[in-house]
């Protein structure tokens, strides 16, 4: 019946150890050979259905590890939909659940609409006729909820910004359109150098808008921050500082973190989730070994990166490792252990980490922590932020936006190559839908009326 | 009294929509009459002589394709003829005729009157007449009755006809024509709701009075063209020339200043006028920093002095009309034969239509062309032709034939009338259709030929040439595809040749197609074992495989679209039971009464929960009925 693949995170939003990404539909298991690695790396031929996996879900760009996971396979009719269905249990953070979300994304799922699994488990008869009513004043009562949620986001400055846009793209199509309908009334001057110009423009400020949409996110979702530098340099110690309560074990002995901890933390009013990592050094102990890959994993997906360092050492060849893996991402030198004579070489470090900003701390007096948090909210929100501006911010919104960009992207290339109007109509057209979503207009009537709004046209 | 005679169907009004409705009707075996206010009017052109251009030029194509006349009619009858937007790709490139109106109308009356099965009568009809709620026949103005069982009305602009020019109005069908009065009352008793349209026409000048040298001429292209798969290319035929002149600030000047006469801003006019097909009077008002306007001079016929002047439609008083016409550089000395007026017509909210253009009030009762809110020539005689077929289908218990938005501007057209309804009169445009590049003038007998074979409209022998040229077509298709070209000396010198880049790795003949710079023609040097085949089969492969991947695109749009499209209502169904839906949607699925799940996602207002809530109704009473059944067995 329907035959595309949905997902959706099915666990309620926010705090969680744990959260589950459901697909379902004729695609599933696709995608889940596509994403899914068992943790010795294998591709699964074959998924049985009932059967848990234990394995990893891959970037499909670049084949990195997200997360590491557990995934549930119920092949049709013996799942809730009655069509295939992919349970994946993930860690509860947000950022690898929207990574996960995004990679089904990209392998061809795309996201539910509110109630669509219980829509299509009735559909396809797993629930009974008294059940029909029920389902119908629920996925009534959701959407509407949503609705209201999304009526609430949309008001102010970046609904108007994205119809503005939309308008902009409108107004393009409208010179394309009415150059192919009234192709004697409308005079061909410099169309396209025109068209393209304006396009490139449209580009760029969407991916502004991408780009604070992703701030948005931040905001509502929280950001990840991960603790990491090589053992007993204080960064559980740290972490404590930041929670303000001791909750990771600080002891004298170097690699009592063994595996990763994890806490949401306030910083600047923005929601952070952080990482204390075990420290990261060559170890033979195997259950501290399994904890320094894991912080290794951490570091990969982490918004940003604190490296904490020893003050009252010299560095070492694990610092500047770190310090290097540390420059390809935003992170944050801090120097702690500031109560302690200083033996550190800044000079060096800097230049093993241009671009990250370095402060002195320390964690045993607190000496320094305002300026690092405030540090670490203005490069999660970029500095000049304004709160009202950030309302882009469900993942469906801006998948939105990509897709707009996506195909004005393709609609230069079209001009480019010389492609007639109605081609490059098409891409047009997606861009113009693709925003509509968004703001919830259609693009034919209104292209039809700037046509004569816009151009005296006819006989 | 009752005529003795009973038809199948009967047809009032004889314009475009008319014309291919009673022929249709005749054409699929039914006994029909044709019943016309005025026998000398028949297929009149009331306004310009044009018939064709972007989206207007499909819907001819697609009405012969189904075994239409239009485009049969046209070809007989045109004095030129241009291929317009070539310098875009060929899904939007529309043919454009200009015909002679006397000749066109004397064609299709010729035509009408060797239809088998067809009789052709004058009389005005007053009534619909029914029974309960199915229609019966027609009584016209002299009492006599007709009965049938089935009525089409196709009576263009004249219910209840009101002609403006200036200050004078008064009631007329057209210009020297009666107005149907009584029949827009029958409709409203009835129970039909009606609105109100307005369009006007520009006024007429003797050609001997202008001075031509002021002009720029246009000249007909004297390149085989044709509308009709079934003419063939026509040339050599005596051709008219357009001239192109320009209205001045001294024309602007004149309209700006008798405003206050115009009755269109005095606000003596009510119904809505077309915003593409602007009054002369409007352009200079919505339009105040443009300088001049274009005015294309059209000869009406091979035979007549009279010059339509195309961009001066106008309602203004007479004696204003004479001073903007002389005003235009060229014209200062042209005689008018007949004014400009603007035309207030009632017409049937199409909502209250189902897609086969039968009325969901009274059975057997359907409503084609101008009467549902449209305008042109092309879209009357296009719901004409869809009238008549669903009339006949329906009379002989075969299935109704409505075509679908990604199979026809047809589609389109009536699925946009019944759906949304329209409050100007409504004109194709190729932006309304979303499917456009599928949508071609090219290839609108494969989209519709083996239709129109089914319902009868298509000869076997033509349908026997069709057959062959789709084949010709799929196989030239699958051979580009195939052959390979490996990049051999020989080969990466003939595209260097061809100023095109070398090979990398083999492709097919249909990849270098695929290039922008590259057209069948141009790569046959690379293409030596190429069989020998007809222009028209060769510019549809090309067409296929160079805009493949748009195409493809399109195909996977169309089948989504479909797949809910395909979803049906019952015709019975009972909205007031579905307990969830919203009240706003429930009303307007009440008041639209969709035929499918496609139709009522395209209601405006009805929002995504509604259609959701729709389909799990849907499902449930389907399911209801499939265990109902298996209990019985």
């Amino acid at each position: 019946m329907e035959r595309d693949t949905i997902v959706a995170v099915s666990t309620p939003p926010g705090e969680g150890a744990l959260a589950i990404i459901r697909i379902s539909g004729q695609g599933a298991v696709e995608i889940a050979r596509s994403l899914f690695r068992t943790g010795s790396a294998g591709i699964v031929e074959t998924f049985e259905s009932h059967r848990v996996y234990y394995g990893f879900i891959l970037d499909l760009k670049d084949g990195k590890k997200i997360d590491e996971v557990l995934l549930t396979v119920l092949l049709a009719p013996r799942s809730y939909t009655r069509e295939d269905t992919i349970e994946i249990s993930a860690h509860g953070g947000m950022q690898p659940v929207r990574e996960i979300l995004r990679q089904t994304l990209s392998a061809g799922a795309r996201l539910a609409e509110p109630g669509e699994f219980t829509k299509r488990a009735f559909l396809n008869g797993r629930l009974d006729l008294a059940q029909a009513e029920a389902v119908m004043s629920v996925i009534r009562s959701r959407t509407e909820a949503g609705l209201k949620s999304a009526v609430s986001q949309l008001r102010g400055f970046l609904s108007r910004n994205i119809e503005e846009l939309r308008r902009e793209i409108i107004g393009l199509l409208a010179l394309m359109e009415a150059e192919i309908d009234f192709p004697e009334d409308v005079e061909l001057s410099a169309v396209y150098d025109e068209s393209l110009k304006k396009i490139q423009g449209l580009i760029r400020k969407l991916d502004d808008l991408i780009a604070s949409a992703d701030k948005g996110r931040i905001l509502q979702e929280g950001a990840s921050l991960a603790i990491v530098g090589k053992p007993n340099v204080g960064k559980s110690s740290l972490l404590n500082r930041l929670l303000r309560e001791a909750r990771a074990i600080v002891t004298e002995i170097p690699g009592t973190t063994r595996d990763v901890l994890e806490a949401m933390v306030n910083i600047g009013g923005v929601p952070v989730r952080a990482f204390d990592t075990a420290g990261i050094r060559a170890t033979t102990d195997r259950v501290e070994r399994i904890g320094v890959e894991r912080a290794r994993e951490v570091i990969l997906q982490a918004d940003i990166l604190l490296l904490v360092l020893d003050g009252s050492q010299p560095l070492t060849e694990e610092d500047s490792v770190l310090a290097a893996e540390c420059a390809q991402k935003r992170s944050i030198l801090v120097i702690n252990k500031r109560d302690l004579p200083q033996a550190i070489n800044k000079e060096a470090l800097t230049e093993m980490a241009p671009g990250s900003s370095l402060l002195h701390i320390s964690s045993l007096t607190g000496e320094g922590m305002p300026a690092l948090e405030a540090e670490i909210a203005s490069m999660l929100l970029g500095g000049e932020i304004v709160l009202e501006h950030i309302t882009v911010a469900n993942i469906r919104q801006v998948e939105a936006l990509v897709r707009a960009t996506e195909a004005l992207r393709t609609g230069r290339e079209a001009i480019l190559c010389g492609q007639p109007a109605e081609i490059t109509a098409v891409d047009l057209h997606d861009a113009a839908d693709a925003l509509g979503e968004i703001t919830g207009e259609t693009t034919t009537d209104d292209v039809v009326d700037r046509i004569f709004s816009d151009f005296c046209v006819g006989k | 009294m009752i005529y003795e005679k009973r038809y199948d169907i009967i047809v009032i009004g004889a314009g475009h929509a008319g014309c291919e409705a009673a022929l249709a009707s005749a054409r699929m075996g039914c006994t029909t009459l044709l019943l016309t206010i005025n026998l000398d009017s028949i297929a009149l052109l009331p306004c310009n002589c044009s018939i064709g251009g972007p989206a207007k030029a499909q819907l001819v194509r697609e009405i012969d394709a189904l075994g239409g006349e239009m485009g049969r009619n046209i070809d007989k009858s045109f004095t030129h003829i241009r291929m317009l937007n070539l310098s875009k790709g060929p899904a939007v490139q529309a043919l454009r005729a200009q015909v002679d109106k006397k000749h066109y109308q004397m064609e299709m009356k010729h035509t009408l009157e060797t239809q088998d099965r067809l009789d052709i009568k004058q009389a005005m009809v007053e009534e619909i007449l029914c029974e309960g709620s199915a229609v019966t026949g027609v009584r016209v103005q002299s009492g006599l009755e007709y009965r049938s069982q089935a009525v089409i009305i196709a009576v263009g602009t004249f219910m209840e006809g009101l002609i403006h020019i200036g200050e004078t109005s008064f009631p007329a069908g057209r210009a020297g024509e009666f107005p149907s009065i009584s029949l827009a009352q029958n409709l409203k008793y009835l129970g039909f709701r009606l609105g109100r349209l307005k369009t006007g026409t520009p006024p007429r000048i003797d050609a001997r009075t202008i001075d031509l040298s002021q002009g720029k001429i246009q000249e007909s292209e004297d390149v085989p063209l044709s509308f009709s798969y079934t003419t063939g290319p026509i040339s050599g035929r005596g051709r008219l020339s357009c001239w192109l002149m320009e209205t001045n600030e001294q024309t602007h000047r004149m309209i700006r200043d008798n405003l206050h006469r115009s009755p269109l801003f005095s606000g003596r006019i009510k119904g809505m006028g077309p915003r593409y097909c602007p009054s002369i009077e409007d352009k200079v008002v919505r339009f105040p920093d443009k300088e001049r306007h274009q005015v294309f001079l059209e000869r009406e016929g091979w035979n007549t002095s009279e010059v339509y002047l195309q961009g001066l439609s106008s309602s203004l008083p007479e004696d204003v009309q004479i001073a903007v016409v002389h005003s235009v550089k060229g014209l200062e000395k042209a005689e008018l034969m007949r004014p400009g007026y603007a035309i207030e017509y009632d017409f049937l909210l199409p909502v209250q239509l189902f897609p086969t253009l039968e009325t969901k009030l009274i059975k057997g009762l359907y409503a084609a062309g101008q009467i549902n809110g449209t305008s042109g020539y092309e879209e009357a005689a296009a719901q004409g032709i869809m009238a008549g077929i669903n009339a006949a289908a329906a009379i002989q218990k075969l299935s109704p034939l409505i075509l679908l938005r990604s199979e026809a501007y047809i589609g389109v057209l009536i699925d946009d009338l019944v759906t949304k309804g329209t409050e100007e009169p409504y004109r194709m445009l190729t932006s309304r259709a979303e499917y456009r590049l599928i949508l071609r003038q090219g290839n609108a007998d494969l989209r519709l030929t083996e239709k129109g074979y089914r319902y009868g409209l298509i000869l076997e022998e033509r349908y026997q040439r069709f057959a062959i040229r789709r084949e010709m077509i799929e196989l030239e298709t699958a051979r580009l595809k195939e052959t390979r070209l490996r990049p051999t000396e020989q080969v990466q010198r003939l595209l260097r040749d061809l100023g095109s880049e070398g090979l990398g790795k083999a492709v097919s003949l249909a990849d270098i197609l695929k290039r922008p710079d590259m057209t069948y023609q141009r790569m046959a040097a690379l293409d030596t074992a190429r069989p020998p085949l007809p222009p028209d089969v060769i510019s549809e492969t090309e067409t296929e495989i160079k805009y493949e991947g748009y195409i493809e695109k399109q195909q996977h749009q169309v089948e989504q679209y479909q797949r809910l499209e395909a979803r049906l209502i019952p015709e019975g169904i009972d909205y007031d039971a579905i307990s969830s839906l919203s009240r706003e949607g429930r009303e307007k699925l009440k008041g639209i009464r969709p035929v499918s799940v496609g139709q009522a996602s395209r209601i405006a207002g009805l929002t995504p929960v509604d259609i959701t809530i729709l389909i799990v109704h849907l499902e449930q009473q389907r399911l209801r009925a499939l265990k109902q059944r298996e209990k019985r067995s």
